[in-house]
């Protein structure tokens, strides 16, 4: 897609809202989808997804509500806010990108060691938990939203972002009780995650349109750096994403 | 019912690095020679759309499966051992090629000092300069009889290099010349020469130039696309075991690769080792390989795993301080300092895993220790290997973890940030041990390897003198403000540190402090060898592969030696 033809695309998101998705291609309307799943978050009405093309997997494969993926994005949100720089988490599509690595080896713990007995261990001895990483991720969302509405009296997506932020401060200096897992480990997670959906090649659904790797200045997968590697100066260079070397 | 196979000459146990070389040169010295890898096939057309950063460095696509097996870890003694679940501190790798083909291709030799460490600190300091508690001992092979192994394993990777002017003698020139420069790399140089140390290339297996070593294996040259540590080089220009070494022991017509077979026993009479028992892993059927000679070519874990489970050799125990399997774990500290700069942009994301520069002036015992209350030192380096942007998110002190701060601050500084860096020697400790585990089994009911370590006082003072070096050097390069690293406390098995573990069945000259002697024989079984890092008797202070190298082919001589000639080869 030219740059042109991504910044009409904006413009008339922006200008149209999801409601006029209909009467556009279905690539649009894929979109849009994103939007539609965020219409109750403020923050996050009347935004495109970064312009990218047909987004078919911008769909569930791990979440059953809208509700539970809504209080998720909006977290994700806090860790990689939209600011100055560029798109946030939302924009970059991290919450898909979470989603779809919930629903997989990484969040069914398939390469990781589950047998018992377990037990607490020290810090240093790393995760001792028996649930796995889609489990711990359905009830650190579930106490993100007890505890929303037991200090606010308000849902976690409506809290302005100071009181997101003092929630999610809360979870990560593990001051919110959970069983079989901590919120600091939910919290890690949830943060580690953000950041691998900001800047993971986009085929794993978050990076839309590599912004992520555009706004840190890298590249991506180039294949080679042997006549710019001696360079002075920095030199920046246009990202490329996997399946564009699988089409060359 | 295992079925008993008919017997060959040598079998080897994993097939990385050691089992790949020493395949090399006894299948074309005419030996049968069968290797059996737990893991699946693989080669460099693999790893053509191998720039995922997620794929690969994040989720661990080439490492072990750690469903399967892994280790248990504890600090202490007194601590309850649990598995370590996922991995973290350190990357086991798995299939053909094992961690050699992941690895970032530093190849340093170890210095003079290393093998004779504990005479020359006597001579020079005394008795009292080694502290109780430390087994520092000297490896029964000195640098100048390990320098024709380097020698030949340097040349099978066609390393890339320059006169280092603090190194042990070399009898050759490396095989290639050193890499390209950057401007990262000659700031570095310029800072180092102002301070009065004697800066050099790093010695690279990513290579400068096109290259054939002696099995007549090609190896290209280096596109610095900076994809090297934790992936495999999709141009065949990082030697690994797959294309250094293996084609070579294939091409002899004497080499059989098996695998999915997982050895779970080596069978031992008490004198003499007769085989191995293995696992096809997917059908399930176990096999017994008779050999003449048993190699053990696994990781460091899993080689001393092995000897712990067949019972052989007498296992250390710490309260007494007495037997040596598991014995003298050594792991490595890393000191080290980031400058931030405000004024210049780096091309961070370029590189290559060895493209670098370092210093030897405060390895090993080249400062003085006079009024130093420990021994040894480090290698200080500047590296380029190319910064991933998910795992690099540098950030100034009191930067918040997350949040508007960190997204902003961590893109501004990703490439406006150098980091010296160190490897620091590591001494071997009596709390310091491989043993089995208790409880914990892995996929196939055997124990998992049990470890118990700790940084200890040593490693304490020697990161936080090395450190202070790394911070001068920062500042001298003109960084506007630099970070040292914070001072060591417990030893974690969370964060990344570094694949380089040693130890726990060490070489030496002496079967009361060692488990193989200098051809990597086992002193209790005079046709097994143990090959690879578990020979270390400590850990120096910079990257382990061509030590690791050199003795797998003294390990490939020994075992020339003893189908001739048998017995002790010492």
């Amino acid at each position: 897609m030219s740059e042109q033809e991504k910044y009409s695309r904006r413009d008339f998101l922006k200008k149209s809202g999801y409601a006029a998705g209909g009467v556009v291609g279905g690539g649009l309307i894929a979109s849009l989808i994103t939007m539609q799943v965020m219409e109750d978050d403020p923050k996050t009405k009347n935004q495109s997804n970064g312009g990218s093309e047909d987004q078919f997997n911008d769909a569930f494969m791990f979440f059953t509500n809208r509700d539970d993926f809504r209080v998720l994005a909006s977290s994700c949100e806090r860790v990689f806010p939209e600011d100055e720089n560029g798109p946030g988490a939302i924009k970059l599509g991290v919450p898909f990108f979470i989603d779809h690595q919930l629903a997989g080896p990484w969040g069914n713990n398939t390469k990781e060691y589950m047998q018992g007995p377990f037990y607490k261990g020290e810090p240093t001895q790393g995760y001792q938990s028996r649930m796995n990483r889609g489990e711990i991720f359905r009830m650190g969302i579930k106490k993100l939203k007890e505890k929303s509405q037991s200090d606010y009296q308000k849902s976690f997506q409506e809290l302005s972002a100071e009181e997101q932020d003092k929630i999610l401060t809360a979870f990560e200096n593990d001051e919110v009780k959970m069983t079989g897992t901590t919120s600091a480990e939910f919290f890690e997670l949830m943060r580690a995650a953000t950041i691998e959906g900001v800047y993971a090649d986009p085929m794993y659904s978050g990076n839309r349109n590599m912004e992520g790797w555009k706004m840190k200045q890298f590249p991506g997968a180039q294949m080679s750096y042997i006549g710019k590697i001696e360079s002075d100066k920095f030199v920046d260079i246009e990202p490329q994403s996997l399946h564009s070397m699988l089409n060359k | 019912m295992a079925k008993t196979l008919p017997k060959v000459d040598v079998v080897t146990v994993g097939v990385g690095w050691t089992g790949g070389i020493l395949a090399a040169e006894l299948a074309k010295d005419g030996m049968k020679v069968v290797g059996l890898e737990r893991g699946k096939e693989r080669s460099t057309e693999d790893y053509l759309h191998g720039h995922d950063e997620l794929r690969y460095a994040l989720r661990y696509e080439l490492m072990q499966d750690t469903s399967k097996e892994t280790i248990t870890f504890r600090n202490n003694r007194k601590q309850r051992a649990l598995p370590m679940r996922q991995l973290g501190s350190f990357l086991l790798g798995e299939n053909l090629g094992g961690a050699g083909v992941h690895w970032n291709g530093q190849t340093y030799r170890f210095f003079p000092y290393d093998f004779e460490i504990k005479s020359m600190t006597e001579k020079k300091y005394g008795k009292g300069k080694i502290k109780d508690g430390y087994f520092v001992q000297d490896w029964g092979i000195t640098y100048d009889e390990l320098e024709p192994y380097y020698d030949q394993f340097e040349k099978a990777c066609g390393i890339s290099g320059e006169e280092n002017p603090m190194a042990g003698k070399r009898s050759n020139p490396y095989p290639t010349p050193p890499m390209k420069s950057t401007r990262s790399l000659d700031k570095f140089s310029e800072a180092t020469k102002e301070l009065g140390y004697k800066p050099y290339r790093i010695p690279s297996a990513n290579l400068s130039e096109p290259y054939k070593n002696q099995y007549g294996m090609q190896i290209n040259a280096c596109q610095y696309c900076a994809f090297c540590e934790r992936f495999g080089c999709e141009y065949g220009a990082k030697s690994d075991p797959v294309i250094s070494v293996i084609p070579a022991a294939k091409e002899s017509g004497n080499y059989e690769i098996r695998y999915h077979s997982n050895v779970t026993e080596v069978i031992y009479d008490g004198s003499k080792v007769t085989g191995v028992k293995y696992v096809d892993v997917q059908s399930g059927e176990e096999f017994i390989q008779p050999a003449e000679v048993v190699a053990l070519t696994s990781y460091v874990m899993n080689n001393v795993k092995f000897l712990l489970m067949s019972d052989i050799g007498q296992k250390y125990d710490p309260k007494t301080g007495q037997g040596v399997v598991g014995r003298s774990y050594c792991y490595q500290i890393l000191p080290g300092a980031t400058g931030f700069y405000e004024e210049e942009q780096f091309n961070t994301f370029m590189g290559a895993g060895a493209l670098g520069t370092s210093i030897n002036d405060f390895y090993g015992d080249n400062f003085d220790h006079s009024d130093l209350d420990f021994i040894h030192g480090g290698v200080i380096s500047i590296t380029q290997t190319g910064k991933r942007p998910i795992a690099n998110n540098p950030t100034p002190p009191d930067t918040p973890r997350w949040g508007k701060e960190f997204k902003s601050n961590s893109i501004k500084y990703y490439t406006r940030t150098l980091t010296i860096g160190s490897q620091g020697a590591s001494l071997p400790y009596k709390e310091n041990f491989l043993d089995l585990d208790p409880t914990y089994k892995d996929a196939y009911g055997l124990p998992l390897l049990r470890m118990t370590y700790n940084f200890t006082d040593q490693d304490k003072k020697l990161q936080k003198y090395i450190t202070k070096k790394t911070a001068e050097i920062s500042e001298k390069m003109g960084a506007s403000k630099t970070v040292p690293n914070p001072e060591l406390t417990d030893y974690s098995i969370v964060p990344y540190q570094t694949t380089h573990n040693t130890g726990g069945a060490i070489m030496g000259a002496d079967p009361n402090s060692s488990v193989v002697n200098s051809y990597l024989q086992h002193w209790n079984a005079e046709n097994l060898f143990v090959v690879g890092a578990s020979a270390f008797a400590h850990n120096g202070g910079v990257n382990p592969t061509d030590t690791v190298g050199a003795l797998a082919y003294r390990a490939a001589e020994g075992i020339k030696k003893y189908r001739k000639n048998g017995g002790s080869l010492v």
